[in-house]
């Protein structure tokens, strides 16, 4: 009897030092340490985005009161909307054009940045980065001055050649021009230094190697600079196209839509449907509207990052 | 030292003997023995106004022992919107709230009913106007109390030396200081030979045609001096008549004699128009000539703010009212009470009036006769017809009589000025009212 008390006992204490031992081990391991130390940002992720995520998805399903849910209704209502489609092909060549002049822009200067000589390189990385680092609210704000209906600065310029008035922001054509400009001039220094890293990490031998079978420096960047910008080339694309897409500030600063709607896009417009006119519901569909066109562009595009990441 | 025991006895006894003389004790009010209350003001755009809300609040707070806060919040970017729609949702934030013209009705659901407010100030300060029962009651409830600070009429504020030379017209003698408007030849045609004369001399009128409310107050209240409504008081859809069309017309021949940059102006552009001394009349609260008073003294000396011109259906004036709203969640709801009352008495009236320097408007009947109006300027007077003293003109908001709910979507969408500019950029009459149905039956949703 006494043996067996014992023995149980142990057991007992066997079992117990190898529970310890197994939680030792998970807290432990390199992924259960990774996975506390970001467990504070994936709440805060979670709180911040997660969250208000999936309640502007529940919004988008309520009717204007918010009383009723109605499913798809706020979206098959908007498909009916001539406005929404033309706010639809509005977004879609703001994006667009705005994202190839950036990338274009940003193509053009990073090789410019990257052939002075290093010691002077620094300061004209720190100068070409001031459009994005200031708050775009801010520098819209300049522009909007610049641009100005009754008292532009670019008017006045253009005077001195013969030129203008030009109705910037109360001509269509010049009004989206105008926002494009804004944008472009806002978003180009991020293609920028992006490019200037993947530039620098383009190594030397393969230019000499071009250089030696006698290329020319078109053929350089046809064969040799794009192929290995590839990547960074598609993820920034497709980064700024999101946030391009979702801009809210330069045009509701320098047009709130106008003039007769023509440089709304999906944010000023939902933000015209749902605050002003009191219509979260209506609103929130309007800003979701291109997400999963968003969505299956990013999957397609990271895919083909991923699949040329395994193959080098 | 020897140490006293506590019996049970003892014990039992002390407590029963502490309990009555708490229970029995006078009641001893404390600092703030009536609760908190939380409040967002709109953020008044004049020096100085928003401290005598401070001192008034605080003043009130004193005497009945709240605990009050008071959040100032700006118009600016929708902000105070922004915070209505946030509060709304949250079912949480200030006991009062300060929203513009459309949300007490956007709102209803979410706010008290104030009809214990309204009705003794009714029978106290006098009938509130049409537009204030329009916006600010539901189904014989009144959803929130007009308040004083922010609520205006933008009515012409015109330049007499430009309005003189080139229009031929002294609005001063049409609009004299302490007596009844004599505008019976301020029609709308006598604006538009105003507008063109002053086009020809080099200084036009600032009327935007932008999607920000000063542009969509004008075309509002030219719309109704026609008797166009877009949507009727029913909700029925009324674009294709021919009031429609009469007022489409007459906006057509305004435009050509506009600044030609007018499609893009916002709130601020008509100001700068004034201010600058490009133009010859905006139509504004007194907001430009207070500015100008500052910094341009030479044309505020020369600004005259008055009376619309009247139309085949009446003389309308742009109105738009705030509204101090009460949320039902609100925990102190008798004190809100008590404080919107308090805000409403004439005194109080009488100190929003003077600390805006005017800009201010009751909606009372018995309150549009101040002081401060008569006494204000330079030139002195100049405010006088401000607050439309004789009732010589309806005070009306842009997309009225529709149903508010509909009529917020007219308004915010600015379809009235969108119409105007599509007619006047050469669109065909029929397909700019084809479009403006359209727009119509899509706000008409529930």
């Amino acid at each position: 009897m006494a043996d067996v008390v014992v023995e149980q006992g142990q057991a007992v204490r066997a079992a117990r030092a190898r529970k310890q031992a197994s939680l030792r081990n998970v807290l432990g391991r390199k992924s259960t340490v990774a996975f506390f130390l970001t467990l504070p940002l994936i709440l805060l992720i979670a709180l911040l985005v997660l969250y208000p995520a999936v309640y502007s998805v529940h919004l988008a399903t309520l009717n204007k009161s918010m009383q009723k849910f109605v499913g798809f209704g706020n979206f098959l209502f908007l498909f009916k909307r001539d406005t929404f489609w033309m706010v639809v092909k509005q977004s879609c060549i703001f994006a667009v054009t705005a994202v190839f002049f950036k990338a274009l822009i940003g193509f053009i200067v990073a090789h410019f940045v990257h052939n002075i000589p290093a010691k002077g390189q620094r300061k004209w990385r720190g100068m070409l980065l001031v459009p994005w680092v200031i708050p775009p609210a801010m520098s819209t704000l300049a522009w909007l001055w610049l641009f100005d209906p009754s008292y532009s600065a670019f008017n006045y310029t253009l005077s001195f050649f013969g030129i203008g008035p030009i109705n910037w922001l109360g001509d269509n054509v010049w009004a989206r021009f105008s926002v494009i400009l804004v944008n472009i001039w806002y978003g180009a220094p991020f293609f920028m230094i992006m490019y200037l890293a993947a530039l620098k990490s383009v190594p030397d031998q393969l230019y000499e190697a071009a250089a030696i079978d006698g290329a020319n420096w078109w053929q350089k960047i046809w064969y040799v600079t794009l192929p290995m910008m590839r990547n960074i080339i598609a993820i920034t694309a497709l980064f700024s196209l999101i946030v391009t897409f979702a801009n809210f500030d330069i045009v509701r600063i320098l047009t709130s839509g106008g003039p007769l709607d023509q440089t709304h896009i999906f944010a000023t417009w939902a933000f015209k449907v749902g605050i002003e006119g009191s219509d979260i519901p209506l609103g929130a569909s309007v800003s979701l509207f291109m997400v999963p066109i968003l969505a299956i562009a990013a999957i397609f595009i990271l895919r083909d990052v991923s699949k040329r990441g395994n193959e080098a | 030292m020897s140490r006293k025991k506590l019996t049970r006895r003892q014990f039992v006894a002390a407590t029963a003997m502490s309990s009555a003389a708490l229970i029995t004790a006078p009641y001893v009010r404390g600092a703030y023995a009536a609760g908190k209350l939380s409040i967002g003001f709109w953020d008044h755009w004049v020096p100085g106004a928003n401290d005598a809300s401070t001192a008034m609040v605080k003043a009130w707070g004193e005497k009945e022992k709240v605990e009050v806060s008071i959040d100032y919040i700006t118009s600016n970017n929708n902000k105070i919107q922004l915070t209505v729609a946030a509060e709304a949702q949250a079912k949480s934030g200030h006991d009062i709230l300060q929203m513009p013209t459309w949300w007490p009705h956007a709102y209803a659901e979410s706010l008290e009913p104030v009809n214990d407010v309204m009705e003794p100030l009714v029978k106290q300060n006098g009938e509130v106007n049409g537009t204030v029962k329009y916006l600010g009651q539901a189904g014989g409830k009144w959803l929130a109390v007009p308040a004083i600070p922010g609520s205006q009429i933008k009515g012409p504020c015109s330049r007499i030396d430009l309005m003189k030379k080139h229009a031929g017209i002294d609005v001063q003698e049409l609009y004299p200081v302490g007596a009844p408007a004599k505008a019976d030849n301020w029609t709308l045609d006598t604006f538009l030979k105003a507008a063109e004369a002053c086009h020809k001399g080099g200084v036009p009128f600032g009327i935007g045609l932008g999607e920000t409310t000063d542009s969509v107050d004008t075309a509002g209240a030219i719309f109704q001096s026609f008797g166009a409504e877009l949507v009727n008081a029913k909700g029925d859809v009324t674009v294709k008549t021919d009031a429609v069309r009469q007022a489409l017309e007459y906006y057509k021949k305004l435009i050509a004699f506009l600044p030609p940059d007018a499609p893009s102006w916002d709130d601020a552009s008509n100001n700068k128009w004034l201010i600058s001394g490009r133009g010859a009349m905006i139509l504004n609260p007194p907001s430009a000539w207070a500015v100008a008073r500052r910094d341009a003294p030479q044309i505020a000396e020369q600004c005259w703010t008055h009376g619309m011109p009247s139309g085949p259906k009446g003389r309308f004036a742009p109105y738009l009212p705030y509204f101090w709203g009460l949320w039902s969640f609100s925990k102190n709801k008798e004190a809100a009470k008590s404080l919107l009352t308090y805000l409403s008495q004439p005194s109080s009236i009488e100190k929003f009036v003077a600390a805006s320097g005017g800009y201010d408007l009751p909606a009372y009947a018995n309150m549009t006769t101040l002081k401060t109006w008569a006494e204000e300027g330079p030139p002195k007077g100049t405010l006088y017809h401000y607050p439309n003293p004789n009732n010589h003109q309806t005070l009306s908001i842009a997309a009225s009589p529709a149903p508010p709910k509909i009529a917020q979507q007219i308004y915010f969408q600015a379809t009235l000025t969108k119409m105007a500019l599509r007619y006047a950029q050469g669109e065909k009459m029929e397909a700019t009212l084809a479009w403006a149905e359209g727009e119509c039956e899509g706000f008409m949703r529930s």
